[in-house]
């Protein structure tokens, strides 16, 4: 009977809080997330059923860290049309992605919040906590930055000697310290090869550069099935030559694109790469 | 004649040097001819010997195969429009290229890819030929190169649109355009020996094409073979184009500039006119693949547009001219 009582009041509380500040008390019901990365924090946030439909590449295992768990959900391609079908009541979305399709979400009244992509490791907080509020689980966002934090605390000051390392993708792109990948490299204790030759952001660095600065390995991206040529560099002998410390020195890209807690898993590899090439050094 | 020839040998030798030294890690010309020639084993002689050396080579190789099957097409078509890129053979053989490589079959057998791309090249110069004929008129050439180029160009890229590999269609521009970025000595090897062959015997042609410019009858009067002198020039032409397109891309116009240019330096003598154009090709190629890395360093401006910007202008004042001589 108390009981009950209570949870009318609450229920009448909360109606009555809730008018002026609707984004905060009322938790969305259906949810739709268009991107990668707001897929895998919506997974990892939302309750079951509040998420309604996640894209069709976050059960593709090659980008995604939980292509299992995708696969339970409807996926969507980013198309305005499939997505206003799904009748959300808020679409979570990149900043970049599917714009002409966010767009009209938006003028058909839809709310849409957009997401930037984490290009820092204190931005993957931000974006878990942004998370949090859009689906109205703020709590549960903040326990897994602190579980972020204690195992983040872990990685960093552990590295005395710090070998040097180049990323390097396909059609010979690297990244810089401004970026994700960047940040993971450096807090893994290697010392990135971008920065020596000026790349603050991300951008193709000549192979002849890359092949004079020397470094102790370079770490490539797992090829695609299918041939391209843009991934053919990343096995010239020049970039053979330069791995031959460490062959396998790869990087699996579904921990390493999105500003998730996937990214200390990415963290985790790089160090024992580092490890690894301490070992060997003299 | 002479003169000639040591003109274009020293221009080739000069451009080829000049290749080696043009790149973005910016090595003094003295330590970067060093560390190639005696080798230090260490960074220099890597960039030296793994990338410049191969992207020299490879430039040296298809601007004279490119040249050179310029020269033979328009010599034995008696016709100045008739260039690989121009009616389609390039494409055709990008095409095959294409084929080899997303079907797997280049990544299993070492010579998949140049076969494959010369199999796709003469497909390209059996359609021209069938479809313009040995006498047929400028008209129909062009026609008919248009119609392949067109169609080896939308299979190209349906090809590389259908493939699973997120990056295959972004490179339909270079199937098109070409460039010898990040090339290595693999890619050397793999074109090199298909390049020769196809060079042998494009050159034993001199003679039958002289023979030529007095008409089909005179030359059998002359002992030419008029179908070997055929197949010879098909197949020379698809080994050269293909092998080169395999590992380049489809570049265009070096073909049609080359043979136009040098001409009148050999007496408009086809058969002299073959060799030229081999040596006019490398240095045109050279050349313009030093222009891409001079103008945009880390870019990788690709060589077809150098190229065009170069012999498309030129091919309109052949048209013109074509048309007021009323062939």
């Amino acid at each position: 009977m108390r009981t009950s009582d209570l949870i009318q009041a609450l229920c009448l509380a909360g109606a009555l809080l809730g008018a002026p500040a609707v984004a905060f008390g009322d938790a969305p019901r259906r949810v739709v997330s268009m991107n990668l990365c707001t897929d895998q924090l919506a997974m990892l946030l939302a309750d079951a059923g509040q998420l309604v439909s996640v894209s069709r590449i976050a059960s593709d295992p090659r980008s995604s860290a939980m292509a299992d768990q995708a696969a339970a959900y409807p996926a969507n391609s980013g198309l305005a049309e499939e997505v206003f079908l799904m009748q959300p009541d808020l679409v979570v979305a990149g900043s970049y992605t599917a714009r002409a399709s966010v767009d009209m979400l938006e003028r058909l009244g839809i709310p849409v919040i957009r997401f930037k992509p984490a290009a820092s490791l204190p931005q993957v907080r931000d974006r878990i906590v942004q998370m949090g509020n859009a689906l109205g689980h703020s709590a549960r966002a903040d326990q897994m930055v602190t579980r972020f934090d204690s195992q983040l605390a872990a990685f960093t000051a552990e590295a005395t000697v710090h070998p040097r390392a180049a990323l390097y993708y396909a059609n010979g792109y690297t990244s810089g310290d401004q970026t994700l990948a960047g940040q993971i490299l450096m807090t893994a204790g290697l010392d990135n090869i971008a920065a020596e030759a000026g790349f603050e952001a991300g951008g193709v660095i000549p192979l002849e550069v890359l092949a004079m600065a020397q470094p102790d390995t370079v770490i490539t991206s797992a090829p695609y099935p299918g041939a391209s040529r843009s991934e053919e560099v990343q096995r010239h002998p020049v970039i053979e030559d330069l791995r031959r410390s460490r062959p396998d020195a790869a990087l699996t890209d579904s921990d390493w694109v999105c500003g998730t807690p996937f990214v200390l898993e990415a963290i985790a590899d790089m160090v024992a790469l580092r490890k690894s090439l301490e070992g060997q050094s003299p | 004649m002479t003169r000639l020839a040591l003109v274009l040998v020293t221009l080739t030798a000069t451009l080829f040097v000049a290749s080696l030294l043009v790149g973005p890690a910016g090595i003094g010309a003295g330590d970067s001819l060093r560390a190639l020639l005696w080798g230090d084993g260490g960074p220099l002689t890597l960039v030296m010997r793994e990338i410049r050396l191969p992207r020299a080579l490879l430039a040296l190789m298809i601007g004279g195969s490119l040249g050179l099957a310029g020269a033979a097409m328009q010599g034995y078509l008696r016709n100045p429009l008739a260039d690989p890129g121009l009616i389609g053979v390039s494409g055709s053989a990008a095409l095959g290229a294409v084929l080899a490589l997303q079907t797997g079959l280049a990544a299993a057998y070492y010579f998949a890819l140049p076969l494959a791309a010369i199999g796709g090249a003469l497909v390209g110069v059996f359609l021209v030929l069938a479809l313009a004929g040995p006498r047929g008129s400028s008209l129909t050439l062009i026609l008919a190169g248009i119609a392949i180029s067109a169609l080896a160009a939308a299979l190209t890229s349906l090809v590389l649109n259908l493939s699973p590999n997120p990056f295959a269609a972004n490179e339909i521009v270079f199937w098109m355009m070409g460039s010898l970025a990040d090339r290595s000595m693999v890619h050397v090897w793999i074109a090199l020996p298909l390049i020769v062959l196809g060079t042998l015997a494009l050159a034993t042609l001199a003679r039958g094409l002289d023979a030529l410019t007095l008409g089909e009858d005179a030359a059998q009067a002359l002992g030419i073979h008029l179908t070997r002198l055929r197949l010879t020039l098909v197949f020379g032409t698809a080994a050269v184009v293909g092998a080169s397109t395999a590992v380049a891309g489809a570049i265009g116009f070096v073909g049609l500039v080359v043979p136009h240019l040098l001409r009148p330096f050999v007496g408009a003598q086809p058969g002299r006119l073959l060799w030229a154009s081999a040596f006019g090709g490398a240095c045109m190629l050279l050349a313009a693949d030093i222009v891409v890395r001079v103008i945009l360093p880390a870019r990788d401006l690709k060589l077809g547009v150098v190229t065009a910007l170069i012999g498309a202008p030129l091919f309109l004042h052949l048209i013109y001219r074509t048309r007021r001589e009323g062939i």
